[in-house]
């Protein structure tokens, strides 16, 4: 790989519409990987960014981190909010911490990879697309409506960290889902699901494309894919690619 | 499924003297209403009144007429319920149907009448001087501060954010690749930049060859997401957010999976043949400060391109609209109740959202109360039929207007409402390639070239007639608007006095 310019821009109390000109003029100016120090809530840091560029933040970032991001790397050494990787085409963001709510609306490409919890609406109408396949992979605990309207791509939730009598997960569960894998590591009761998903069992196809996805989430965080892999996963799909064919009359 | 008891609706009429059995009504019909045994036989329970074949018959053989079915006279229980119920009964799901409302709700356009200069102040002759149509969408600064420039001109000294400049104050409304086809797609782009106006996509993204029209597109983002990347975002000189459709308020879309054809599958980038489903509400969006977050990413991604915010104009329609602008709006496009659709439930489209008229002076005259008219351009939507609809439109507070059946009739469709069915006989709705062949693009753009053109003349001669020479004079100008048979409730939220006042 090529050695690139690093860059350094220290983004405390600064404004995000200046911080983000910042970074596309770093970008054009040749940067390849990028440093915000003290980014304290400021939204929309890497929208619609295309560049194969890496940047990295140790503060808290605000909503719509990588909307319509198509290629950038993201890596948040902290918790982070809402609204993350909406309709993102292509790249990946790893968070450090928890996430808030919305993440990855409407996702076609790229990987979002989330240390701790997740919150509500995870992975809502993500969508596949011929090589784009994309992944949200959360190591902690989910909030209500994961993976609802879901259309493709992989939705992973661990359950690392949580408490012996905390759910996994909400409920609504994949409620609209018609494409795509939802992989629990752990159980899940009938009433969190949506009346249009089915749980099964994973097959070795699963299997290699679980461990494929997790061993690079490891790397990303330093777990070890084994102690992961422990603990059995169920899978759930939808049960019908036509959830709603039958509602009409012509 | 049960039998099917519905009377048929029309009655296919072939006088079999003068047809020469050339078979091309069964060549056209895509209903599949004809057969042939020794003549032509039509099905009537499958024709829709589209008049495919009665244009495509050489020796004009064919008349369809309505079926005069023996029902016992009912006012209440019109013809129309009980087929709607016999339907349902039969198929248990919710009756579907296309284009825009077609109940006999009061239509305010016809009963309001415009001004004219007689005597004292005189009309201006749109043939001898000039007249100005053009128009730009966009935020306008709250105040303007001017200077002389070094040429002597005066120029502005107030920054202004992007505008969208138009040649006519119409544009065409958003119509999705998916629901109808490419070659409609082609013909509204290219007329749209013959004229200098602009087409919106739709929710269901570019077409890959369009892209270099961009200056005369305006992208659509819907809760789908549908064929929506960075490139997709700057590919036109705006984006819309597409929150609701008139004829089907607060409800979403699906395109099914058998119009999810090649072409489809790679604009709207999704698999061939799935199921295209747009949820009701946009999941990232349930308050006014998300949308303003979502208009906001989007001005991010796209270098601050305007953004516009399309919603069904319904009960609450002006406060909706102030809290639109507040949240980052520079275009609020109205869209009434008597909208089309390429599908939706018929229940939902008769009888949800009020009419584009009322909801247009609501909104206008919140905007004003409030002092931000300016922050934001208004496009008026939902049936606007031809040229006067326009010019009552923009008196009534329109920036611009948006067509779109209008548009479509232009183009060959006979308003058959069957839209949802993906067999329009015309190429316009479909997406089977043996039909969408029948509209030749060129052809298209140059219809709607001339109707455009018309609607400008026409605009133009009444400005005239007015005693105006710019469209910028005449917005707003509901003094120059009078009602007829009007009640006092209606004359005041529409803002204007009655005839003869």
């Amino acid at each position: 790989m090529k050695m690139g310019t690093k860059k350094t821009i220290k983004s405390d109390g600064v404004y995000y519409r200046k911080l983000n000109e910042e970074i596309r003029q770093a970008i054009a100016d040749g940067a390849t990987e990028i440093m915000l120090t003290g980014v304290n809530g400021q939204r929309y840091i890497g929208d619609g960014l295309h560049d194969k560029v890496k940047i990295t933040m140790d503060g808290v970032p605000g909503n719509d981190v990588a909307a319509f991001m198509n290629g950038p790397t993201i890596v948040i050494e902290n918790n982070a909010q809402d609204g993350i990787g909406n309709t993102m085409n292509d790249g990946k963001v790893v968070i450090h911490g928890h996430a808030g709510d919305v993440l990855g609306y409407g996702m076609r490409g790229g990987k979002l990879h989330i240390l701790g919890d997740v919150g509500y609406r995870v992975g809502i109408h993500m969508k596949s697309y011929k090589n784009k396949v994309p992944a949200i992979i959360a190591g902690g605990v989910a909030g209500d409506f994961f993976g609802e309207y879901m259309a493709g791509g992989n939705l992973v939730l661990l359950g690392l960290n949580g408490a012996a009598d905390e759910p996994l997960i909400g409920n609504y569960t994949g409620t609209g889902m018609h494409g795509g894998v939802i992989y629990i590591r752990g159980e899940v009761e009938e009433y969190q699901l949506g009346a249009e998903v089915g749980i099964k069992e994973l097959d070795n196809e699963d299997h290699k494309l679980l461990k494929k996805l997790l061993e690079e989430y490891c790397a990303d965080f330093g777990l070890e894919l084994d102690k992961i892999m422990d603990k059995p996963f169920i899978k759930l799909v939808p049960i019908s690619h036509r959830p709603y064919g039958r509602l009409y009359a012509y | 499924m049960l039998k099917n008891t519905t009377p048929a609706e029309f009655k296919v009429v072939i006088d079999h003297h003068i047809c020469r059995r050339c078979k091309r009504c069964l060549q056209n019909c895509s209903f599949g209403v004809y057969s042939f045994a020794d003549r032509v036989v039509p099905d009537n329970s499958k024709c829709v009144a589209c008049q495919r074949c009665v244009g495509y018959c050489p020796e004009g053989a064919i008349e369809i007429t309505s079926n005069p079915a023996a029902f016992k006279y009912s006012a209440n229980w019109t013809p129309e319920h009980r087929k709607n119920i016999w339907k349902q009964a039969e198929q248990g799901g919710m009756l579907l149907t296309g284009m825009g409302c077609d109940l006999p709700y009061p239509i305010l356009f016809d009963s309001m009448l415009l001004d004219a200069c007689q005597v004292t102040n005189p009309s201006i002759d749109p043939l001898r001087e000039p007249m100005e149509l053009r128009t730009y969408l966009g935020r306008k600064p709250d105040s303007l501060q001017v200077e002389t420039g070094k040429d002597g001109k005066l120029k502005s000294k107030t920054p202004f954010e992007p505008q969208i400049k138009l040649e006519v104050p119409i544009i065409f409304a958003p119509m999705s690749y998916g629901a109808v086809s490419l070659n409609t797609h082609k013909s509204l782009v290219m007329a749209a930049k013959e004229v200098g106006t602009v087409m919106n996509t739709g929710e269901g993204g570019l077409h890959k060859d369009l892209y270099s029209y961009g200056d005369n597109i305006i992208v659509q983002v819907a809760s789908g997401r549908f064929g929506v990347h960075a490139e997709y975002l700057d590919a036109g000189v705006a984006v819309d957010i597409k929150i609701g459709q008139g004829a089907k308020p607060g409800i979403g879309g699906h395109l099914p999976g058998e119009k999810i054809g090649m072409e489809i599958s790679k604009t709207r980038m999704i698999p061939i043949g799935t199921d295209a489903l747009s949820p009701a509400p946009h999941h990232d969006i349930y308050s006014i400060e998300d949308l303003r977050q979502l208009i906001y990413a989007i001005k991010e991604a796209t270098n601050y391109k305007p953004v516009s915010v399309k919603i069904a104009t319904v009960h609450n329609v002006a406060s909706i609209a102030s809290g639109i602008v507040r949240a980052g709006a520079d275009i609020v496009y109205l869209d009434g109740f008597r909208g089309g659709t390429g599908a939706s439930p018929t229940v939902i489209r008769n009888h949800v959202g009020i009419p584009i008229e009322l909801a247009l002076a609501a909104v206008d005259d919140r905007l004003r109360q409030e002092g931000i008219r300016n922050q934001a351009s208004i496009i008026a939507a939902g049936s606007i039929r031809s040229s006067a609809d326009a010019a009552k439109a923009i008196a009534l507070g329109a920036d611009a207007v948006a067509i779109g059946t209008a548009a479509l009739i232009a183009l060959g469709c006979r308003v058959c409402q069957m839209c949802y069915t993906g067999k329009c006989a015309w190429g316009i709705c479909t997406q089977k390639p043996e039909l969408t062949a029948r509209l030749d693009p060129e052809e298209g753009a140059e219809r709607l070239t001339n109707l455009l053109r018309s609607w400008a003349l026409e605009i133009k001669e009444m400005l005239g007639s007015l005693g105006v020479n710019a469209i910028e004079s005449f917005r707003g100008s509901r003094e120059r608007l009078r009602g007829v048979g009007l009640d006092k409730q209606t004359l005041d939220i529409l803002g204007i006095k009655p005839a003869g006042r």
